[in-house]
Parts: C-alpha cells; sequence; structure tokens
C-alpha cells in the first residue's frame, strides 16, 4: 500500500508573540485539512511532537476531542521526521486510511541549551561549557574544511543563498537578503561560523494529512506520493553531537545511513532527485550534507556551490524556501517544514521560489541530537 | 579550610601525583571509551576494564566558544567577565578521541594535528571555598 500526501498546512516560521506554539499547530492543522478538503472528524489518526511547546496531543483541545489515537513523539531535530515515518508506516501497514502529522514549537531566544542527564551524560560536560550543538557544527566543518579543501567563502555562500530564497518566501521568518561580505565579516560565533551561517531557534507550525494512495485521487487532484521514509540512529564509530569521546576509527553516520536506505525503498537515486531539503542548522552542514546523502562526492561541494549549482535555478536546487538558516528552528516543525516544501515544488506551486524544469521527484533530509537522521523522498 | 575536589568521581584519577583522565577498555573487542563506561558501545561487551588514558594527543578538531553558554553552564563567570574558550577532540594514541575545553583561545594558535597534553586545573571556585578541578588540553611546549 503506497502513501500520498493530500493536505499541507504552515503556520508562518519566526516569531509569533500573538500565539502559542500549540496554537501555530492549531492554525497550521487548519489549513492542511482545508488543503485536503476534508474536517478533522474524518482523520483516523494523529503523530505529532514538539520539543518546547508542550504535547502535540493537546491540539486535540483546540482541534476538537474525537477519540482517535494521537501520539506524542519527542526525537529531537529528526521529531518530525519520525512523526511521518511511523504515519507512513500506519498506513502502510493497512491500520488506517487516513492520518494527520503535525509539528510546531516556541523556543527561547538563544542557542539551545540541553540537559546533560536526559541524555545520560554527566552534569561536568554541560558545567564546562561543553553541551553546544553549536560547537559541534563548527567543530565538524572545521575538520571536514581541513580534509576537504571548503572554503570560508563557500560557507558564506550558503547562507548567502538561504536568505535570498527565504526573500521569496511569504512564509520565511527572515525575508532579506544579506550581503556576501556582511555574513562573512559578522560576529564570530563558533570558529569557522560566523553569526549569519547559524540558524536560530524560532517558531511555527506545520501539518500534513496522508491517506492510503489509492484513494488520493478521491481528495485531491495532485497528490504526491511518499515513496520512502527512514530514520536511523548513530552507528559505533561515528562523528556524533554530545560525544564526550569518539572512536579512533570513524564510520559513515546515521545520514548516510538514512540516505542509502531511502534511495533503496524508493527504487531511485540522487541523480534522479529533482529538488533538495538537507538540514542546515548552519551553513557547514548544508554542504557536508550534500556528501552524506550521495548528491556529490567529499570535496565536490567547492566547485558546485561557487558555480551557482544549488541555488534556486541551478542543476541542484537545496534549500528552496531558504532553509534553517532563513526559517530558523523550531524543533518539532522544522522537519516537516522540509516535507511542506517540497510538496509545493512538485505541486508547481511554490510560487517565487518555485525550481523551474516541472520537478518530480523531491528529498528531504534532517539531523539531530544525538545523533539521528531522517529521510524523505515524494514523488509526484 | 578548602579542599580542591574533582569536577566529577572518576573522571579522572585525583588525587594522584600525575593524574590522568580514566577510560574504559572493552576486554571483548578491545575499545576504549571516555568516559568510563559499564558496557562496549561497540560491541555489548559488559566485560570491561578501567585504565589511564594517555596524556599526550594530537588536535583532532577545535572551535572557539565565543558567547556564554546558557545553563547548565557553570564556570561562576558573568556575562562580563565571560572569556571565549576553545574546544576540542584530542586523539590520545591507543585510547580514543576525547573532547574537552583547551587553554588557548586565540584561532592563530591551534591547529589541527598539533600536539597538546591533558592537565587538571581549578575549573571554578565553589560558594564553600572548595577548587573544583577540571581537566584541559594544553598546547605541548
Amino acid at each position: 500500500m503506497d502513501v500520498a500526501i493530500i493536505g499541507i498546512g504552515i503556520h508562518p516560521f519566526g516569531r509569533t508573540p500573538a500565539r502559542s506554539g500549540l496554537q501555530q499547530g492549531a492554525y497550521a492543522a487548519r489549513l492542511a485539512l482545508q488543503d485536503a478538503g476534508i474536517e478533522w472528524r474524518d482523520i483516523e489518526f494523529a503523530f505529532g511532537g514538539s520539543a518546547s511547546a508542550g504535547n502535540a496531543d493537546a491540539l486535540g483541545n483546540e482541534l476538537g476531542l474525537t477519540g482517535i489515537p494521537f501520539i506524542n513523539v519527542a526525537n529531537g531535530c529528526a521529531t518530525g521526521g519520525s512523526s511521518l515515518m511511523t504515519a507512513y508506516n500506519a498506513i502502510r501497514s493497512g491500520a488506517h486510511d487516513i492520518g494527520l502529522v503535525a509539528g510546531f514549537d516556541k523556543h527561547d531566544r538563544g542557542a539551545f541549551n540541553a540537559d546533560p542527564k536526559a541524555l545520560g551524560l554527566g552534569e561536568w560536560y554541560g558545567e564546562m561549557g561543553l553541551m553546544m550543538t553549536t560547537q559541534f557544527f563548527a567543530m565538524k566543518i572545521q575538520k571536514y574544511m581541513h580534509d576537504h579543501g571548503i572554503s570560508k567563502d563557500t560557507l558564506a555562500r550558503v547562507a548567502h543563498k538561504a536568505f535570498i530564497n527565504g526573500s521569496l518566501n511569504p512564509n520565511a521568518w527572515r525575508r532579506s537578503p544579506v550581503a556576501l561580505e556582511e555574513i562573512a565579516s559578522s560576529t564570530m560565533v563558533s570558529d569557522p561560523l560566523t553569526k549569519y551561517m547559524f540558524c536560530s531557534p524560532s517558531e511555527g507550525g506545520v501539518a500534513l494529512v496522508l491517506c492510503r494512495a489509492d484513494k488520493a485521487k478521491s481528495y485531491c487532484a495532485r497528490p504526491v506520493y511518499l515513496k520512502s521514509a527512514v530514520l536511523k540512529s548513530r552507528r559505533y564509530g561515528s562523528f556524533e553531537v554530545f560525544a564526550p569521546s569518539q572512536a579512533l576509527q570513524q564510520v559513515a553516520g546515521p545520514t548516510v545511513d538514512a540516505s542509502r536506505a531511502a534511495f533503496e525503498m524508493a527504487g531511485v537515486g540522487p541523480k534522479d532527485i529533482d529538488v533538495s531539503q538537507l538540514q542546515d542548522t548552519e551553513s557547514g552542514a548544508e554542504i557536508m550534507h550534500m556528501a552524506e546523502n550521495g548528491f556529490c562526492e567529499h570535496g565536490e561541494q567547492e566547485q558546485l556551490i561557487q558555480s551557482g549549482a544549488t541555488q534556486l535555478g541551478g542543476s541542484m536546487p537545496i534549500n528552496t524556501d531558504g532553509g534553517c538558516l532563513a526559517n530558523g528552528e523550531p524543533i518539532g516543525a522544522s522537519g516537516l517544514r522540509q516535507v511542506y516544501e517540497n510538496v509545493l515544488q512538485l505541486r508547481g506551486a511554490a510560487g517565487d521560489h518555485q525550481v523551474p524544469g516541472n520537478p518530480r521527484l523531491a528529498y528531504s533530509h534532517v539531523y539531530g541530537a544525538p545523533g539521528i537522521s531522517a529521510v524523505t523522498i515524494l514523488q509526484r | 579550610m578548602s579542599k580542591r575536589v574533582p569536577i566529577a568521581e572518576g573522571l579522572f584519577t585525583w588525587p594522584a601525583e600525575r593524574p590522568a583522565l580514566l577510560g574504559s577498555r572493552c576486554n571483548n573487542c578491545g575499545i576504549a571509551s571516555f568516559p568510563v563506561a559499564e558496557s562496549c558501545m561497540a560491541c555489548s561487551g559488559q566485560d570491561v576494564t578501567i585504565e589511564e588514558l594517555p596524556s599526550r594527543g594530537t588536535l583532532w578538531t577545535w572551535t572557539i566558544q565565543q558567547f556564554m553558554p546558557k545553563s547548565p553552564y557553570n564556570s561562576g563567570e558573568t556575562p562580563e567577565t565571560f572569556r571565549p574558550y576553545g574546544v576540542g577532540y584530542l586523539e590520545l594514541p591507543g585510547g580514543v578521541r576525547v573532547e574537552g575545553r583547551l587553554t588557548e583561545n586565540d584561532p592563530e594558535k591551534l591547529h589541527i594535528g598539533m600536539e597538546m597534553d591533558v592537565v587538571f586545573d581549578t575549573w571554578r571556585t565553589d560558594s564553600n571555598g572548595d577548587e573544583i578541578i577540571g581537566f584541559f588540553f594544553q598546547p605541548s611546549n
């Protein structure tokens, strides 16, 4: 049984003081139901999550209490991807015909401050200032630049593109382009990454309505099909965030594993993909994730990005809605935002940030602490 | 009477004439990990031996933390007195790559592959006057 996405909804990302995170989730859910042409009472199950804005099943208080199974999902940055994968399996198994996945969040300003105990780490790790996702990303790209010849200018170009794409996306947080020189010379946050090269915790909500593929056309003229949805966690030897030590021998990370499995499940390869959303919590992540997801060899990013291949009109458009850099990161909503954007692209409905060429296959990837990755492949 | 106490028990030998980080080595697959764990992340084995890790290694990667982290960061600093600090992974031969703070915070003086020593020094002073001891990586002379 294949699975289709027949409805999508989003609450604009950024800061919305007048609405709670939950209300932003409900706003997105109502739009997704409306897009699918159905009512909340038609939904047979729901999965969802938020990291800082309460239990997703409290959406029932906003949308109506209908008695459906609603499961709260908490899986860091891969919360949305995890909800989606579970919903995909619930429909594929034949247990349900139609369901909703939702993700929303509302974070305080400033970098995340994770609790070492929640990850099985000693309190000393946080006390001494090592419990910082920003440090991990900086150290990973620092090593990667050293090994694969990526320049600081290329780091700046990733952020430059993100803000251009964000300026074309009415739901993005950062809606103004930022000059390349300003990005490169802005305040250093964690060497080699400057302020504009990092995304910030933000707010937003996304919801998707999924159903059995054979029933999709009764709801939606242009359904998009979920060809794969895969979640992987780290294996021993991969270099991950929040790791007081790591192995001397490095192995491929969960992104590589999830990507390979997703391509195999979908029966397609990286060259078939027309548009991609790759986790860009900072500029370096987008660069490294290009190779980890199989879109190029390690080091080829330098030439690809410098030549504009990853821009909207390029041969390999990436993060076409501005990504995390222009949308910020509401943890629960972020992964589903990527899928929302891919559905828009495949419907040809992305407006000013639509990629040309009538895309057919779209790819999304998230990475989260303490070493998990979710990948989905969509086809129209 | 103030004391010098380690930031966490079992992280390194203390008190000791020459303190050393403590790791656990799996007696099944030979993999070492830090801090000491009761089982092996690589092979799931539960037969491990605690050992002292080498005191000198090479810097595998690094960054500078330029802003003051929120709690649980607890250094006794204020936003006014905060000083950016280096963080890196030190590759200890035959052991593991251990993450820690660097004594150096000038990016011009740090490069991948440089030799560094594990040192033990006061991290902060507790409200009762005790010195809390942590571990740091310092460029070798």
